[in-house]
């Protein structure tokens, strides 16, 4: 319990200093918030690790897969730009679906391949490799169909929870650019995933980034791939503005 | 052995000696062996250990990995382009699995 005494300590005081509220009508990337190095790996194609995960992505994709016999080329050609409407809602589901989550339905329902989990290589490859095909462009912006999902996860965004009775807002809005620890606080944009994260020494998903900002604060934290942090998900997508997409972005 | 992926950058040609660079990255875990799962359990060490390049059949890199390599590992160094021939590239982990790679360095006359 006392080696979460300086974490502790970080959060409260940060709390306790001054507001330098920066709105969402000014958004800026989680790029911006990195060392010169970290950005110069995201930078160059080459050196990025999370293209690891693209490359396989690419493999993955154009690979026959399940009793179906089929490859995700056999109904998809091009994906650009793809991955800025996502979440969206599932024709076939009716369902909020993330990226993942539609990528996971296709497997079972239509590949009739065995299913993947949400944080699994396969997952978090083809999430990269079709995520990748949208950089630089902007998310679109969020129906008005989804104006019920939309409202929980900005909900969510601003509700207080956890031990150090904290909501996203209290860091990502009112603390950005202070230091938290060792970390610059950045705006909290999703627009990098899935991201190579440096602590991770992986890639990872939007959903795992949420889950740790919940077990951080102390909430009980809500499972990878649940309905409520895509509704979350969602609500950072409109959140961002028109920030571009970074996929695969490398984040400390 | 989970699947490795290998990234290399080998120019496509170069000028009969000169001094290109040559990258590498490829996709390991790099688990240290010291660390502990959320259960207390020791996490078993998963790295590579080995990494060569031989150019026209003769060995221009050699360099070993050790458990304090991040995951992941990317190397870069520098070669002095003679001759057109296959760069062979080697990574072996602490089971002795090797993973190669083969590229052509394409060199031309000045």
């Amino acid at each position: 319990m006392f080696t979460y005494w300086p974490q502790l300590l970080a959060i409260l005081l940060l709390m306790a200093s001054g507001h330098s509220r920066l709105t969402a009508a000014e958004p800026r990337s989680g790029y911006a918030f990195q060392s010169a190095d970290t950005q110069a790996l995201q930078d160059d194609d080459f050196q990025n690790p999370g293209m690891l995960w693209v490359d396989q992505g690419s493999d993955l994709f154009q690979a026959a897969a399940g009793a179906s016999g089929k490859a995700c080329t056999n109904c998809h050609a091009d994906m650009q730009g793809v991955a800025r409407a996502f979440p969206k809602r599932s024709p076939d589901t009716g369902q909020l679906m993330s990226l993942t989550q539609q990528i996971q339905h296709c497997r079972t329902t239509h590949q009739l391949a065995a299913p993947i989990s949400y944080e699994s290589t396969p997952a978090l490859a083809l999430s990269a490799y079709i995520g990748y095909q949208s950089r630089g462009l902007p998310f679109s912006p969020v129906p008005l169909s989804l104006t019920a999902e939309l409202a929980r996860g900005k909900a969510y965004y601003y509700q207080r929870k956890g031990q150090l009775n904290l909501g996203c807002q209290h860091c990502h809005e009112d603390s950005v650019g202070k230091m938290l620890r060792g970390d610059k606080i950045s705006q909290g944009h999703g627009n990098g995933y899935p991201i190579y994260r440096l602590e991770w020494q992986s890639a990872g998903s939007l959903h795992r980034r949420l889950r740790s900002c919940d077990i951080g604060v102390r909430a009980q934290p809500h499972q990878i791939g649940s309905q409520a942090y895509t509704e979350v998900e969602l609500f950072l997508r409109q959140r961002a503005g028109n920030l571009p997409l970074e996929v695969p972005a490398v984040r400390r | 052995m989970a699947l490795i992926n290998t990234r290399i950058s080998v120019p496509r040609q170069a000028r009969a000696n000169t001094v290109v660079e040559i990258k590498t990255l490829v996709s390991h875990p790099m688990e240290s062996g010291y660390r502990y799962d959320y259960m207390g359990e020791p996490i078993p060490r998963n790295i590579l250990t080995r990494f060569t390049c031989e150019y026209l059949g003769q060995r221009v890199l050699e360099a070993e990995f050790g458990p304090g390599i991040a995951a992941n590992p990317f190397m870069a160094f520098n070669l002095l382009a003679t001759s057109t021939g296959e760069l062979l590239f080697t990574w072996t982990d602490q089971h002795g699995e090797v993973t190669t790679e083969t590229r052509t360095l394409q060199v031309v006359d000045p």
